[in-house]
């Protein structure tokens, strides 16, 4: 007996690993033949929990391509609103007829390039003439209106941006509807434009919103900005610009479907004053 | 001592969410999955009882289990990896060195020693790990070259920590 005990205490390790290594076994060959849940699986309430913190982490590291698919979602929704269709009620059939026609199609592109601190500043999108973008049209955000297409390739385009001092694009103002148009200021503040040409009858409010007119390339009541100082440095109305063009994101390309006809028809009244005044 | 406690507690803990969030995904061309949490049992101190290392062993390799769904698995092929600990340990250390030399770390026992060691272990531990879970002779030589390639992929981790953490030697 004695001997015994010396024995085993003199190979305590080996006696130990048989101890272990059969529960152990014991363990595996159980739980795992009938596979039934154990008090030791994920369902148990630790891992579980610990398996749905680290899931968060791994949602959040997926954002990028859930914010892409939104985009594109924002667009398709865009284009089914009625403000992006053209009514086409003819005044001749005696039917009220209210067949849409859609007059403004929006596509989603990404800002891969902007600069904002230029006197003349241009953002490249990742959309081209492959997707339908051609010169001329023209470019807002979901937070206001950024610019218009200047040039095109097959991927991608060029926008000349608000914060350009050729762009000028028509506005008005929201309460009385005065006409005028909106272009960058001189001192080249990226949050900051003038609104000029306005009627002087227009009373103007500080705070005031300007939107687009849809006189330009822009569907009609868009926000630019708001009335910020009432008279500026250089004439005119100072406007805090609704873009952060520091942060431009995702863009979307409008296309006025009836841009071309509206040229054209332009293009013919002029010719009509030319020959008039000769 | 409280510090060597604290500080295998926390090396416990690291080491399973190394492996459990980290290391679980990552597996080269189907073959290679490393299994660095054995890590653990391998640094703990020359003087560990016997049963105490059965014991972290034993727990280590039910808390992986936990995670990965294979209660007993990893337990056993972690008893196996104490026990071959105990007989290296026992034959290529001298009982006397124990005082000025802690634990069995890169640093401490220099590259050569704690090569041999890191590979000799995780040889045995990988080798039952594989066997057990495929538990068939009949796809041996898949299983075998995904114990071979498993275990250089484990013990080269091994050395990077190993060398992440280096401290010179504290010799007076």
């Amino acid at each position: 007996m004695r001997n015994l005990l010396i024995f085993i205490t003199k190979y305590n390790a080996f006696f130990l690993f048989l101890i272990f290594e059969i529960s152990a076994l014991i363990i595996y060959v159980k739980y795992n033949a009938f596979q039934k849940a154990s008090f030791i699986n994920s369902s148990n309430e630790v891992t579980g929990k610990l398996y749905t913190q680290v899931n968060g982490l791994y949602e959040y590291m997926s954002l990028k391509a859930v914010n892409d698919s939104l985009a594109h979602e924002n667009a398709n929704l865009r284009n089914q609103l009625k403000s992006s269709f053209y009514i086409d009620t003819i005044a001749k059939h005696k039917i009220a007829d209210t067949v849409f026609k859609i007059q403004y199609e929006y596509t989603p592109a990404k800002v891969i390039n902007n600069s904002f601190n230029r006197a003349y500043n241009y953002i490249t999108i990742n959309r081209g003439s492959l997707d339908g973008i051609a010169v001329g049209m023209g470019v807002i955000s979901s937070a206001g209106i950024v610019g218009k297409v200047v040039n095109v390739t097959p991927h991608m385009a060029n926008v000349q941006s608000m914060l350009n001092k050729y762009s000028r694009f028509s506005v008005m103002l929201a309460n009385n509807k005065e006409i005028g148009s909106i272009q960058w200021t001189d001192d080249l503040d990226p949050h900051k434009a003038v609104l000029v040409d306005v009627s002087t009858n227009a009373q103007p409010k500080i705070g005031e919103a300007v939107l687009t007119s849809g006189y330009s390339l822009f569907p009609e009541g868009i926000i630019v900005g708001r009335v910020s100082n009432l008279r500026a440095k250089g004439g005119g109305m100072e406007i805090t610009l609704a873009v952060d063009f520091s942060k431009l994101q995702y863009v979307n390309v409008v296309d006025n479907k009836f841009q071309k006809e509206q040229d054209a028809i332009e293009a013919l009244q002029k010719k009509d004053d030319q020959d008039n005044t000769r | 001592m409280i510090r060597t406690i604290l500080v295998n507690f926390i090396r416990f803990v690291l080491l399973v969410f190394i492996q459990v969030f980290l290391l679980k995904n990552i597996t080269l061309y189907n073959l290679a999955t490393p299994y660095l949490y054995i890590l653990f049992i391998m640094l703990l101190p020359f003087d560990t009882p016997n049963l105490l290392l059965f014991v972290l062993a034993f727990v280590m390799g039910l808390t992986i289990d936990a995670f990965y769904d294979t209660p007993g698995l990893h337990a056993a092929a972690c008893v196996v990896l104490a026990l071959v600990r105990i007989l290296f340990i026992s034959i290529t250390v001298q009982k006397e060195g124990f005082d000025n030399e802690p634990e069995p770390t890169l640093s401490i026992m220099g590259f050569r020693w704690f090569f041999t060691y890191a590979l000799t272990l995780t040889l045995f531990h990988h080798f039952f790990l594989f066997n057990l879970e495929v538990f068939r002779i009949s796809d041996i030589q898949y299983t075998l070259s995904r114990f071979v390639l498993s275990s250089l992929f484990t013990v080269f981790l091994m050395l990077v920590i190993g060398l992440l953490f280096f401290r010179k030697k504290e010799r007076k």
